[in-house]
């Protein structure tokens, strides 16, 4: 009842956003809105392995550059020579999107196989430096534009509307937000669910009870990973562009942040959070150059702040249940 | 035939670099638990400081000392402040509270001391080349740092296994409940080796500053190139952060030298040049899967 | 009477330390075999062992007559082994009920399901509100494990190990730390469930031992000395001096 009267207010938010951003004339708003979603898809896919099944990827940018390049690609292609030879270029997104989500979810397939086999910092260390092979991998696809990125001329099209009109893209967008959160809602309620998070809790206990960790963690990293590909393809119709610097290092930083600033392990936290981050960066941003520096700040005082760290507040709060 | 010992020589001296980078990194975990992403911070603050101190001074000897003890100063803040209320928490908290001491201190920097790279001065005496082998001639200041490195590594491993500290080091890298249980002031020795891997970090970071430029995010660059030194090596090992540190900074250097040329025997010159610095960046983490599909541990995993 | 559980030879190492050193014994169909011995003689290792989590040096494994030494832990459990951990192991931010149907869904199965509805499953939960139910945390099943007593936490690692409807049944110490009430219960407890499955006990409570096992071994320093009834173990000069005594200056 109360997730339900959450998912209500947000959506009715959502749904008055670009009205209102048409009420004060500033359209560019709308944009901001959509990426907004975007980036929420994109936290709350890294809150399914992060807060739920509890392992701390810090490589999730490269999934989210790899959905990205997906799109670019595909349309760079599109009308003209086959991919490789043989793949025609398209620009449907009823084909961009789900490509996108199946190549990050393979890219996560082979980076969380060889992850997974370590844990703990381990994990974290290993997750960080495939994201940056993978960055330095785009770099050198000269004929993608290297590190200049890749320009994307137009928005991909779906069923014959104008996705050149601004509020047109953000309802798209907004539409595709909701059915992810629902599949999502369905994953994190599921017996799959179940298992994740008493993995997260303890993992010891649910190899005695005969759940091979391994397994069910690698599951999850794919989910997650196609996620955040699903993110990346909307961002890069959003931007209409691609380029490595989505699947740098820190960006990976900023989608924890997100997901930190609206409480981990929260079905609703990452929208909370990735709307706050882009507002405050949007803003923090104009007002001066300087300001990583009160994020860092924001992000220090958070941290260490809050007795046992943002997990323990969250815990307390919501009295342990998730 | 010369090319190849030069460019390995190179490969050395960065490997001592990451060295000195990755021991500092290993021992902080092993020790304390703590994943410490601003290990790269403090490479960045030793370099600039040692660099401003050395060029107001013009001298790189007198930048050298305020290097190391603006690093390790910066250090024991740090680890006074904030990383001592990260012992116990879980390594989401750690990762945060120092990527936001990234983020802080990269702003900090560029207040202080600007965008613009900076050169640390050549030592004067070092600023020629000798000729290692006929034809050959080596820069000196490169020769130099291998030194450092291979003094400091003989210098960690006298203390780690002669001295009193270091049989502390030891027992806590393998049993970190048991140092607790001895009754050893743990406040102090956390502060010690916070504090000397930050030196090592400074060290790094201002021995670099004559050959690579001195800028803000230089920290990051290595950093990562240090996790997966210490990922291979094995975390908490010194022995594994020196062993993989050299053979990777090689692999490195030899895979950034000589791939474009290879290269170019099967594409245009241009996109020979961009695929080879690709991939020779990719290189390190190539090495690593591999040896993670053979080793999950890494090379010398710490033994409990 | 067949055996559930053959060991043989089964040695475990930490570096220098011979923790169990070449330990043979078996179980019986239907039995409880007691496992008795001092601090460090090698119980738990033993116990991680058999279970899988812990990779065995030397020795041989088998599980009603299937050789398991290499196998991993899950198979081992999908073959009807079952465990308690002497330091109760659970889902600390979760209530008691998400435990045990966590345990009864993983014993069901369909753990891989992405898109049912966990908490609509009627088979894991009227299973595990019964089970709930039957026990000792009857009326407890909303709390929280982080707010159990410790009595309450070795009840339900038993629960949770009943879950999986093992063949065989490994407890580490299940009465360690309980009071004399909470003891006596658990050994009833047991008692009941004699005959329904094979348990492997290991105990530090020599009346709890008496009360239940049908033979007791005895291990020290790794080793088992002797295996026997109470009555052989009771008497024996060698258990004495090597065990029993050595208790009494506790
Ligand atoms: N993971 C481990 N690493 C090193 N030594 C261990 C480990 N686990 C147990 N030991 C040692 O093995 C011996 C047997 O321990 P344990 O099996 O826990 O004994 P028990 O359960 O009989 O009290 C002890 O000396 C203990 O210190
Ligand atoms: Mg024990």
């Amino acid at each position: 009842m109360k997730h339900l009267l959450s998912a209500a207010i947000l959506l009715a938010l959502f749904i008055a956003l670009p009205f209102i951003a048409d009420a004060v004339g500033q359209s560019s708003l709308m944009i901001l809105g959509a990426r907004m979603l975007a980036y929420a898809i994109a936290a709350a896919s890294l809150n399914l392995i992060l807060g739920y099944g509890g392992m701390v990827s810090f490589g999730h940018a490269a999934f989210f550059g790899v959905g990205a390049y997906v799109v670019g690609i595909l349309a760079y292609h599109a009308g003209g020579d086959p991919l490789l030879g043989f793949i025609p270029g398209t620009n449907q997104m009823l084909i961009t999107l789900p490509v996108a989500m199946i190549v990050s979810g393979l890219v996560a397939l082979v980076i969380g196989a060889l992850s997974l086999r370590t844990g703990g910092v381990q994990f974290i260390m290993i997750t960080l430096a495939f994201a940056q092979m993978l960055f330095f991998f785009f770099v050198s696809l000269t004929a993608y534009g290297g590190d200049d990125g890749l320009i994307i001329s137009r928005t991909n099209a779906l069923f014959g509307l104008n996705m050149r009109n601004r509020m047109t893209l953000y309802f798209v967008t907004l539409v595709i937000a909701v059915l992810f959160f629902l599949v999502l809602w369905r994953i994190v309620h599921s017996s799959f669910g179940g298992i994740l998070a008493g993995l997260r809790q303890n993992e010891r206990r649910m190899s005695a009870m005969g759940i091979p960790a391994y397994r069910y963690k690698l599951v999850a990293f794919v989910l997650s990973g196609m996620g955040v590909g699903l993110a990346g393809a909307l961002e890069a119709n959003l931007l209409r562009f691609a380029s490595p610097d989505m699947m740098h290092w820190i960006k990976s930083g900023d989608l924890i942040i997100m997901i930190i600033l609206g409480g981990v392990g929260t079905f609703f936290g990452p929208i909370i959070g990735a709307a706050a981050f882009m507002l405050l960066e949007f803003y923090l941003a104009g007002w001066t150059e300087h300001w990583p520096l009160i994020l860092g700040a924001i992000l220090l005082v958070v941290v260490l702040g809050t007795k046992g760290g943002i997990g323990g507040l969250i815990s307390r709060l919501t009295g342990g249940r998730t | 035939m010369i090319l190849v010992i030069e460019q390995l020589l190179n490969g050395l001296q960065y490997g001592v670099m990451l060295f000195l980078m990755a021991a500092g990194l290993t021992l902080i975990f092993g020790i304390m638990g703590v994943i410490n992403l601003a290990h790269g911070a403090l490479y960045m603050v030793g370099a600039f400081v040692g660099t401003w101190v050395a060029t107001e001074t013009g001298s790189f000897w007198l930048g050298l000392p305020a290097a190391l003890v603006a690093a390790m100063v910066t250090g024991v803040v740090v680890e006074a402040l904030v990383v001592r209320r990260l012992y116990a928490r879980d390594h989401l908290d750690q990762v945060l509270a120092t990527f936001a001491l990234i983020l802080i201190f990269n702003q900090l920097v560029v207040l202080i001391f600007g965008r613009q790279p900076v050169f640390t001065p050549m030592p004067e005496l070092f600023s020629g080349s000798l000729e290692i082998l006929p034809g050959l001639f080596y820069p000196m200041y490169r020769l130099l740092i291998i030194a450092t490195g291979l003094v400091v590594a003989i210098g960690l491993y006298l203390l780690i296994n002669r001295t009193r500290v270091g049989m502390l080091v030891r027992a806590g890298a393998t049993n970190r409940d048991m140092v607790r249980a001895l009754g050893v002031d743990i406040r102090l020795l956390y502060t010690l080796v916070f504090g000397l891997g930050a030196l090592l970090a400074g060290l790094a970071g201002y021995m670099t500053g004559p050959i690579l430029s001195v800028q803000v995010g230089m920290g990051e660059q290595i950093l990562l190139a240090t996790f997966v030194v210490v990922v291979i090596g094995g975390l908490g090992s010194v022995k594994g952060a020196l062993v993989a540190g050299l053979g990777l900074g090689i692999v490195d250097t030899m895979l950034r030298a000589f791939l474009p040329t290879l290269l170019l025997h099967f594409m245009e010159p241009s996109d020979a040049q961009a695929v080879g610095v690709g991939v020779s960046a990719m290189g390190i983490y190539l090495l690593m899967a591999i040896v993670l599909l053979f080793r999950p541990k890494g090379l010398f995993p710490a033994e409990g | 009477m067949s055996a559930i559980l053959q060991i043989e030879g089964l040695v475990k190492r930490f570096g220098g330390l011979t923790a169990t050193d070449h330990v043979t014994l078996d179980v019986r169909e239907g039995e409880i075999h007691a496992l008795i011995g001092p601090n460090g003689a090698g119980k738990s290792t033993l116990i991680n062992q058999l279970c899988g989590e812990l990779v065995s040096d030397e020795g041989t494994i088998r599980l009603a007559g299937t050789d398991v030494t290499q196998r991993p832990e899950t198979d081992r459990i999908g073959m009807g082994l079952g465990r308690t951990f002497q330091i109760a192991s659970l889902l600390q931010e979760s209530t008691v009920r998400e435990n045990v149907g966590l345990a009864v869904q993983a014993h069901v199965g369909h753990n891989m399901r992405l898109f049912d509805r966990r908490m609509a499953r009627r088979d894991v939960w009227t299973e595990a509100d019964a089970m709930i139910a039957e026990s000792g945390l009857h009326g407890r099943g909303d709390t929280l494990v982080s707010d159990l007593s410790h009595g309450e936490k070795k009840q339900l690692e038993l629960i949770m190990a009943l879950a999986g409807n093992p063949r065989l049944l490994l407890l580490d110490e299940p009465m360690a730390g309980l009071g004399q009430f909470e003891s006596q219960r658990m050994i009833e407890q047991l008692g009941a469930l004699r005959g329904k499955f094979s348990m492997l006990l290991v105990e530090h409570d020599m009346d709890a031992v008496y009360a239940l096992a049908d033979r007791i071994s005895v291990l020290v320093y790794g080793r088992v000395i002797m295996t026997g009834t109470a009555e052989e173990i009771r008497e024996s000069a060698e258990v004495r001096e090597a065990y029993l005594g050595a208790e009494e200056d506790v």
